[in-house]
């Protein structure tokens, strides 16, 4: 019976973002199955010499009983292993709606952890991770994987941001403020911020002032920004102590603070630089105020050490340490540095799939064992990524959803 | 919260039960270094040749049990490709470090033709990719009764073995037909998957009796799987495996919870019954939900989502202490991310993954040769290195020392500054090695490009972000022109 072609339902599951958004997917297998008949007549041939025979000569003649074998089940108990917790991670409100002094339709709280990283058993977390994706004020070489969904609207962060928000299903938009780089267009803070101003007309969610990597040029931007968007609880990404070594924190986190918005602290895989960083700015930006960037490396080129470092803040700040009881952002975007994301089958090696598939696999990846370390926010590049995080998350917040009947024959049932 | 996980050893209390001679045979020149080494578990017991003596009997046993895991390790498989699952130490990667790395085995079952087994064994032994220097691969094969039928499942199993020297894991929950199978290769020493709370009495019979360590399956009930090993013990089967059962879907959440709980109990509350590797099955994100007939195109569609799920689950069951994966998906971008983070997780935290920072001569070096500057984290050298020898360009490559950080990470954290590089260049001695004075850095430092000029006197160029873009660099900037300034 012919069934009528199923639309791919927005919004809903992976499998219809796959089959909306990759629409070469198909037609990369297709080429992916011939290669692999291929190989397969080849090492057909080669078998047939490396044939080892492992035939045993005789079965053994099972081991005499022991003397007092059970005839029975001998019945057990278990109690879940609940644990206390003296810490408990700070929440923080991103955005702020017209009653609250800001223009935005949708505002998040993220932390409030009282236990590890969705140990249900113990309770669920208090709140949802979110997910935020990227607009770049200039043009950046972006990976063909990512590029595809976007390339009509990489000139116009506006109707890029709507595109993350409306179609890609992203909570907050991060606007990358790399003109500002005085090795890229050095424009002026007050220049670049006009970017700012239109991702928050295009978009009713939380943005984020994202700088150019320059402690000088982006304490400046910040500074402005608290300003002229006054009330509206952006967060600015990110606050360093190279920054303090300028002489520029202490200004620029007055500003964040005065104005209400929230400091976004980085410190590279280092708890006590991280607890520094949090001192100095303890002074002027209230706790619930302060989120933290451990580092996000790319999978593969560093990510446990990332993954320690989230771990170990989060069970410290569990533990009592109040200078680590902020929510933690992790990049998941990062890890399309990683040359196994985005290098052609051709160069990788044909086994190890189109780049298409490849690249926001590693993504997701990298996006699900942060989400496990304890990442309250997540900077997501591929829209799969965004789709397959919301999905586990979805999950993940769930207890008692399993049904054992389902896999009771899991050994005997055909896959595929 | 309380407690760390690994068991908190001070070298002097194992040092209390060791031979005091300092004979030096097992490698260390005290025995109170061998007991440093043994508290950080970097050393085994077994390499103190004197403790093995009948007159340490009762030390050796003491030490053996103050030492042991509170996970045990199981070993299944042979000869050279044993397969080690468990011997977990620790519940976070922080404690100590993490032993044994995830097993992966992937599932064959008896009603796929041979070609059909054939074609899945070679592309698993052909999965396999180089990191750091190392062979990342798949481990292990685990064979499905599907049939129902015995000899079926025993002609499989013998192709199986035929075909590939790796361990087994023999899945059947019909004590027969596995005994049918398992006569066959029992030398192998298989897992035998598994006892369940209506086999176990018969599986317990084939454990013992071809000595073969047993996988205990009770998925969602964990008092029925503390039952059944405190069962299988008195039995007098040792080695066991967990599986608490791998939900698809919703259930997922309940899955990691469990291995949470059951790690945890182990680790931190002393439970012997949990104290087992656990396995996990990915491959259950392949069950098939029935129904409707599909187009060639949504079936396709469908495999490929089906795939990107069993990853997603296989990464965060590694992620929260699986020991062992039965997986379905042979797909490259599949397994390929997988190994990537089961080989990251399962580096020991307390070694820098670096290498010894310097400069370092490529193919011919001449007083014209390029000189270019990379960090000291393992992967970057290994990768920058591969990239210059595959090129085969003559080269310098200054290495320097960033604590074992890369690129990216160390410019951002400053530990690859101007300053060090500065510096980095002055102990090389390359100035006396080149008679230009250009210095290529990689492109994402090029923020530090002016600052190294001020203080080198060197003329900086700013190289590629990936340093496969090297060789296509150098042909079109190498010599650099003169007056460029």
């Amino acid at each position: 019976m012919p069934e009528e072609k199923r639309k791919p339902e927005e919004g809903e599951s992976v499998e219809g973002f796959l089959a909306s958004f990759l629409p070469d997917l198909l037609k990369l297998l297709a080429k992916y199955e011939e290669i692999e008949l291929e190989d397969v007549e080849l090492h057909a041939k080669k078998l047939a010499f490396e044939l080892l025979p492992v035939i045993p000569a005789a079965p053994p003649v099972p081991a005499a009983p022991p003397v007092a074998k059970p005839t029975e089940l001998l019945r057990e108990g278990f109690e879940p292993p609940v644990m206390t917790y003296p810490g408990r991670v700070e929440e923080v409100k991103i955005g702020a709606t017209r009653s609250e002094g800001g223009s935005r339709g949708k505002t998040y709280v993220i932390g409030g952890e009282m236990n590890p990283p969705y140990y249900i058993f113990e309770r669920p977390p208090p709140h949802r991770p979110i997910i935020s994706m990227d607009v770049f004020d200039t043009k950046v070489p972006l990976p063909r994987a990512v590029k595809m969904h976007i390339k009509d609207v990489i000139d116009d962060p506006g109707e890029w941001a709507k595109r993350n928000v409306e179609k890609f299903g992203a909570d907050m938009i991060v606007v990358h403020l790399l003109s500002m780089d005085p090795l890229i267009e050095d424009k002026a803070p007050k220049d670049a911020l006009k970017t700012i101003e239109e991702v928050l007309q295009a978009v009713d969610v939380p943005v984020v002032v994202g700088g150019c990597g320059d402690p000088e040029k982006d304490a400046e931007a910040f500074k402005i920004a608290s300003d002229m968007f006054s009330g509206e609880r952006l967060i600015m990404s990110s606050v360093t102590l190279d920054m303090a070594d300028k002489g520029v924190l202490d200004e620029t986190a007055k500003a964040i603070a005065q104005h209400g918005h929230i400091a976004l602290a980085f410190t590279p895989i280092d708890l006590n630089l991280a607890r520094e960083l949090n001192r100095k700015l303890y002074g002027h930006v209230a706790r619930d105020s302060i989120i933290m960037d451990l580092t996000s490396a790319a999978l593969g080129y560093g990510s446990e050490y990332s993954y320690t470092i989230m771990e170990r803040a989060r069970l410290a700040a569990l533990m009592g340490d109040k200078e680590l009881q902020h929510p933690i952002m992790a990049c998941s975007a990062n890890t399309w540095a990683a040359r196994e994301a985005w290098i052609k089958e051709a160069e990788i090696g044909e086994i190890w799939g189109p780049r298409e598939l490849r690249g926001p696999m590693y993504e997701t990846v990298a996006a699900l064992v942060y989400l496990l370390a304890g990442a309250d926010w997540l900077m997501v590049e591929h829209p799969a990524t965004t789709r397959t995080l919301k999905e586990f998350i979805d999950i993940l917040m769930k207890k008692g959803a399993a049904k054992p009947e389902t896999i009771a024959g899991w050994v005997s049932a055909k896959l595929g | 919260m309380s407690g760390s996980g690994a068991k908190e050893l001070s070298p002097i209390e194992i040092y209390k039960y060791l031979p005091k001679t300092n004979c030096g045979k097992c490698g260390e020149k005290t025995c109170m270094a061998f007991a440093t080494k043994l508290a950080n578990r970097e050393a085994r017991l077994e390499e103190c040749p004197e403790l093995l003596k009948p007159e340490y009997k009762e030390a050796y046993e003491k030490l053996w049990e103050m030492l042991r895991p509170p996970v045990r390790e199981v070993v299944f498989g042979s000869g050279e490709r044993v397969a080690k699952i468990g011997g977990k130490y620790v519940m976070y990667r922080h404690e100590l470090t993490y032993h044994n790395p995830t097993v992966i085995a992937i599932e064959v079952d008896d009603t796929m033709e041979l070609s059909e087994i054939e074609e899945r064994i070679k592309r698993l032994e052909e999965l396999s990719y180089i990191y750091i220097g190392r062979e990342l691969k798949l481990d292990a094969v685990a064979v499905r009764c599907v049939s129902g039928d015995a000899e079926r499942f025993k002609a499989a199993v013998e192709a199986v073995a035929k075909l590939t020297d790796m361990p087994l894991v023999l899945c059947c929950l019909d004590p027969e037909i596995m005994e049918n199978a398992l006569v066959t290769v029992y030398e192998r020493r298989p897992l035998l998957y598994a006892a369940t709370k209506d086999n176990w009495r018969e599986m317990a019979e084939l454990a013992t009796g071809y000595k073969c360590p047993l996988a205990v399956f009770a998925p969602g009930d964990i008092a029925l799987l503390r039952s059944l090993v405190k069962t299988l013990r008195a039995y007098g089967v040792e080695d066991l495996a967990l599986d608490p059962g791998t939900f698809p879907g919703e259930g997922f959440s309940d899955t990691l919870n469990n291995f949470v709980m059951i790690r945890r109990a182990a680790c931190k509350m002393g439970d012997d019954l949990l104290g087992y590797p656990l396995i996990g099955v990915p491959a259950v994100a392949w069950l098939s939900e029935g129904g409707k007939e599909k187009s060639k195109e949504e079936e396709e569609a469908e495999k490929v989502l089906k795939a990107w799920r069993e990853a997603c689950m296989a990464v965060m069951l590694i992620t929260r202490f699986a020991d062992l994966l039965i997986m379905h998906s042979l797909e490259g971008w599949v397994q390929l991310p997988i190994m990537i983070w089961r080989e990251n997780i399962y580096t020991d935290p307390r070694k820098p993954v670096a290498v010894e920072p310097g400069l370092k001569a490529f193919g011919t070096p001449d007083e014209m040769t390029p000189v270019l500057v990379t960090t000291n984290y393992a992967l970057t050298y290994f990768t920058v290195e591969n990239d210059i020898k595959s090129a085969k360009i003559d080269c310098y490559l200054l290495v320097v020392d960033t604590e074992g950080l890369s690129v990216q990470s160390a410019v951002a954290g400053r530990k690859l500054t101007a300053e060090l590089v500065a510096d980095a260049l002055k102990e090389s001695g390359v100035e006396e090695k080149v008679k230009h004075r250009y210095l290529i850095i990689p492109g994402l430092a090029a923020r530090l490009s002016g600052e190294i000029e001020e203080l080198t006197g060197w003329k900086v160029l700013v190289g590629p972000q990936d340093s496969s873009a090297i060789p296509k660099f150098l042909s079109e900037k190498w010599p650099p022109k003169e007056q460029e300034e």
